[in-house]
């Protein structure tokens, strides 16, 4: 472990005795001993709090609370899986809540990178302007306009005979309002990559006689891929955990989505005073393992993804 | 920084507008219909009718009918101590976590950036607090900071590091680490994504061709991967603020509406729908609009000042 | 082009993993069925009356929330459907509270006519009056069967705006083994006793189980604690907040039993109790480790569950204690059954109501899910005491206080936060005789 070799090198330069350290065996362990620390508390706060919670969705009720504090529960159980499975609503709120994400991360998408191709490639007049409109989405807090879209997707009369259609307990109303919060984010996001990109690959296809569509499609959306990925992740998760709207637009339990639906959980009492919590962690591991799972087979292709763009800018 | 491809001919603007720019002004406008179709129905009438409610005395359930009072809400506004007190609480909270955040955030992204083993999985790890529901985290870290069945505490003493348990929600002292702990540990996986993706863009050759030069790795870190990563942390940071400064479900399921740890946007609801003072609570909410506006201004005349 | 391709099978990716979980867990999934003891849902007296003016019709019922009260609300819309031919469409409310006031009041303020039939708190009919129908024409012979309080709390300037369903009343849960082991030979019946009572056992119990606490209640900052606090206050002599219209919080009782409260908070009690909710108590007695609670009768299922519970047989229940110069009391929880003005279907809403709050359901509701009955000969019966001991005559009995909502009317929450942030504060550490005149004066300007 201590054995200090130095590598002769045929440099014009003289090696320092602290470089030489540094890249010596010992000297690579102590300088990235800080480096694995970091690594080791950085897994265990950010993971703790979720191996607690499959701890927990194992434990049976009597074990959950007990004193003292069981790190393993003793007779681990199933039931909360099924409990929580047998649900009929919170099987629908997976549903739902897979076909609302989906579509609000792809409708933000598409519409975020058509403006961001416009407002990070292009000059124009009204440039800020559209930019700070977008932002200014955002800064309200969402109670405050709840009432405004709980009226609007009730089917308001926009004027004279044309209406806004009636969305009250429908997935539509979730798609169309969570883009209040999706879309700002993502055409910031992606319009800050696309003013990075250098201009000689677009001009080269101008000079091949590319349209500007094509130019969009074929030579910046490839580019910007890992602010795609990254924003297309951001938001599909966003959208997925949002409470509130989906509390207030949606009333039939079987169009609940996911956080609504876990949080409707009552225990065997039948009082809303009891949350069953051990259901509620199985459900938590249900909604939250295929996402990780997912990450972790598609790494490579993110991974990919996010280099390639590195290597051809 | 912002090169714009647009290929402009050497009779440029200055003289006329060329038929090309006029060509690509309307295809920019074109490319934004749908986004600021959006932002008409899903933002212009709600913003709208919420500013409008400020100037009335508009009660939720009451019968009479609703009355213009003019600037009187905004002036009782200014005399509400309990809002202002919500505020500073916001501002201190905010500054706490998107401080914590955004450093951890770049460790997070620096370490997945770099070439070690293990990086796979600690991409999926970093995940992990950001795809579990707010409300359902939030309940989670409150049980788990229960003074008496808490794992916090109990881990914490048996290994020495408490010496006792600590009422972590009910004492007003560690009520705010409580609650920017739960949110450090929700929200830092979304500034880490933002920076990775503004970390790999950077290309390799550069740190290669320093390397060469001789240069340490601070200065690496200094000269080429913080001035190429600004963009995407000014983009971070500024939704990060806005998100830290309308904190609402994290609060809630902590402490409820309990004064001491009011925020803004708490405040808000319970006038709203608590209080039903619908009048009232949107000028609140036009003053928490303005307050997180004057942040963004900060923010963006900074990212000016360093863009030139 | 290929890049974007990989972005979508992204996404694709966790959509088929879901999809995949989903069709699994659809094999394995039937409803949850609620109830221990499930007796038939009762027939529908009149129902032919009843169907010949009214049947095709459709009403929608906000109801209780899923899981075992959906499953009986289901159960008994069917009953009544079937005979009936009126059509019910059973709606679960929000389980949180604040969510399902807001979604209430929300239609009614649009004057919507989304639903015909609601499940409103006991304290909301004073906020909601003015947007229901006055029951009393046609169901004012049947209140007379039930508690004459709660139909006192429903009736709002002079209208029946709401018949009671679900009664639920504070009481006192205690430790029979630790009792014993300690020496006492009965609960206790006043607040000193209570306190000396938990300081002994605790400090026994300590010994062997650090985490052991006297006495744990309803202390959070939130509705919850407007209740305790005024149990504490009327059993001593304090007043109910508001008496006959006139504010009465500030007074020494008052000032005299939140001292006590005050002193004990931490000492035989955790120091946590002062975020704990309904939840937080339950869970800290049923695992042993409290020797006294206050809680709704909720608990008492869940005390007696060995699946749940650690305290299987080794407690009871009885009413909470006094203070010095008082009498027992028992806080007013509950629910009522409300009919919207703006329904277009009000006589057969009515007559839905009718028959959810007769005698028959309510006894068939307090034996398939424990809910406690507002009807006084149902609770004697005795299949209904047998599945909720609670229900003992001397317990039974207490005297019930309601919260000032009928004084408070639409200011109901503002009021309330009024009291229960001030008390939260007296709780902590603040003196009563600084902050119960500040609660006094607030109240004062809200009470109309």
């Amino acid at each position: 472990m201590s054995t200090v070799s130095e590598t002769a090198r045929p440099v014009s330069r003289p090696v320092s005795r602290r470089r030489a350290f540094r890249k010596s065996r010992l000297g690579r362990f102590v300088t990235r001993s800080p480096f694995y620390l970091l690594v080791v508390i950085i897994f265990v706060y950010a993971l703790f709090p979720f191996l607690w919670a499959l701890r927990s969705a194992f434990t049976p009720d009597n074990e959950l609370f007990s004193t003292p504090l069981q790190y393993f529960p003793n007779h681990p159980t199933l039931d909360n899986f099924t409990a929580a499975l047998q649900a009929s609503f919170f099987r629908h709120a997976l549903l739902n809540s897979t076909i609302v994400a989906g579509s609000v991360t792809l409708l933000s998408l598409a519409i975020g990178s058509l403006a961001a191709y416009a407002l990070g490639r292009f000059r124009f007049r009204g440039r800020s302007a559209v930019m700070y409109l977008m932002l200014s989405m955002t800064i309200f807090p969402q109670i405050a306009i709840l009432g405004a879209l709980y009226t609007m997707i009730s089917g308001f009369r926009i004027v004279w005979f044309v209406h806004f259609p009636h969305l009250y307990d429908t997935r539509w109303a979730l798609i169309f309002t969570y883009l209040i919060f999706t879309l700002p984010f993502t055409v910031w996001v992606l319009t800050s990559f696309m003013r990075a990109l250098p201009r000689d690959l677009e001009e080269a296809a101008y000079v091949d006689g590319a349209t500007p569509i094509q130019v969009f499609y074929k030579v910046l959306l490839p580019l910007i891929a890992p602010g795609l990925v990254t924003t297309g992740l951001l938001a599909f998760i966003a959208a997925w955990n949002e409470y509130l709207f989906a509390l207030s637009f949606i009333q039939s339990p079987n169009n609940y989505t996911v956080p609504i639906a876990i949080t409707s959980f009552v225990g065997k009492s039948g009082s809303a005073f009891q949350q069953p919590w051990g259901e509620i962690m199985a459900a938590t591991i249900i909604v939250t393992l295929p996402l990780i799972v997912a990450v972790l087979v598609l790494q490579k292709r993110i991974l990919a993804g996010l280099t390639a763009g590195a290597v051809k800018g | 920084m912002s090169s714009v491809a647009t290929p402009v001919p050497p009779t440029g603007r200055r003289r006329r507008r060329s038929k090309l720019q006029r060509r690509q002004t309307r295809l920019a406008w074109l490319l934004l219909v749908p986004s600021l179709a959006v932002v008409a129905f899903v933002a212009i009438y709600p913003l709208g009718k919420t500013v409008y409610q400020s100037f009335t005395n508009q009660e939720f359930l009451a019968l009479e009918p609703t009355k213009w009072v003019g600037l009187e809400n905004y002036r009782e506004l200014l005399h509400d101590t309990v809002f202002r007190h919500a505020v500073w609480k916001t501002i201190e909270f905010t500054l706490i976590t998107v401080g914590f955040e955004f450093a951890l955030g770049l460790a997070i992204a620096l370490v997945v950036n770099s070439s070690f083993k293990g990086r796979g999985v600690m991409r999926a790890v970093m995940l992990v607090p950001w795809a579990i529901p707010t409300v359902v985290a939030a309940q989670m870290w409150k049980w788990m900071l229960d003074d008496t069945f808490g794992v916090v505490n109990d881990a914490g003493t048996r290994l020495h590091i408490l010496s006792h348990s600590q009422a972590w929600i009910s004492d007003p002292s560690t009520a705010l680490a409580a609650v920017c702990a739960v949110d450090i540990w929700k929200t830092t996986p979304f500034v880490a994504l933002l920076l990775l993706a503004g970390l790999q863009v950077i290309p390799g050759d550069l740190y290669e061709a320093a390397e060469v030069d001789g240069a340490s790795q601070l200065q690496q870190f200094r000269k080429i991967t913080l001035p190429l990563l600004a963009p995407a942390i000014l983009v971070t940071l500024i939704f990060r603020t806005l998100d830290a400064l309308r904190v609402f479900d994290v609060f809630y399921v902590f402490f409820g509406n309990r004064p001491d740890t009011q925020t803004m946007a708490i405040y808000n609801q319970d006038t709203i729908v608590g209080d039903g003072h619908v009048g009232y609570g949107a000028a609140i909410s036009v003053a928490i609009f303005l307050i997180i506006a004057l942040f963004v201004v900060i923010y963006v005349t900074f990212m000016r000042v360093t863009e030139d | 082009m290929f890049k974007k391709r990989r972005s979508l099978l992204f996404v694709g990716g966790p959509v088929l993993l879901l999809a995949l979980v989903v069709t699994v867990s659809v094999s394995a999934g039937t409803n949850r069925k609620g109830g221990a003891n499930a007796i038939p849902a009762p027939a529908v007296p009149n129902a032919k009356a009843i169907k010949a003016k009214y049947g095709g019709q459709s009403i929608t019922f906000i109801g209780d929330s899923v899981g075992g009260g959906h499953t009986r609300d289901m159960a008994l819309a069917t009953r009544f459907t079937k005979a009936t031919g009126i059509k019910v469409k059973v709606v679960p409310h929000p389980t949180a509270s604040d969510a399902s006031y807001s979604q209430l009041a929300r239609v009614f303020t649009s004057h919507g006519s989304s639903f015909d039939v609601a499940m409103i708190d006991v304290v909301w009919p004073g906020a909601f009056a003015p947007y229901l129908v006055d029951l009393k024409p046609k169901l004012g012979k049947q209140a007379k069967l039930h508690a004459a309080g709660i139909v006192a709390n429903d009736t709002v300037k002079g209208r029946l705006v709401a018949m009671p369903w679900f009664g639920d009343f504070g009481i006192l849960y205690y430790r029979t083994d630790l009792l014993k082991k300690y020496g006492y030979s009965a609960p206790p019946t006043t607040w000193a006793q209570l306190f000396a009572m938990a300081k002994k056992i605790q400090d026994g119990e300590q010994a062997s189980n650090p985490q052991f606490s006297g006495f744990v209640f309803q202390g959070n900052s939130y509705e919850g604690l407007t209740c305790d606090a005024l149990e504490w206050i009327a059993s001593s002599g304090g007043g109910q907040f508001v008496d006959g219209g006139k504010v009465t919080i500030n007074n020494p009782k008052a000032a005299a039993i939140l001292t006590l409260f005050q002193k004990n908070i931490g000492v035989t009690t955790p120091r946590g109790v002062t975020s704990y909710q309904e939840g937080e108590a339950h869970t800290a007695f049923v695992t042993g480790n409290a020797a006294f609670m206050r809680n709704w009768p909720y608990a008492y299922s869940i005390a007696a569950d060995p699946k749940q519970s650690k305290v299987v047989g080794k407690f009871s229940v009885t009413t909470l204690p006094h203070g010095p110069g008082g009498k027992p009391v028992g806080t007013v929880g509950g629910w009522q059954l409300a009919v919207n003005k703006y329904s277009k279907h009000q006589d057969a809403a009515i007559e839905f109501v009718r028959y959810m709050t007769s005698p028959a359901v309510e006894r068939f509701d307090a034996i398939t899910n424990t809910n406690v009955p507002t009807i006084p000969a149902v609770a004697k019966d005795p299949a209904v005491v047998k599945a909720n001991p609670y229900l003992k005559p001397q317990i039974a009995t207490v005297a019930r206080v309601t919260r000032p909502a009928r004084y408070l009317g639409t200011h109901y929450n503002e009021g309330s936060k009024e009291i229960y942030q001030g008390i939260s504060q007296i709780l902590n550490g603040a003196s009563a005789n600084s902050v119960l005149p500040s609660i006094q004066s607030k109240l004062q300007q809200l009470v109309k």
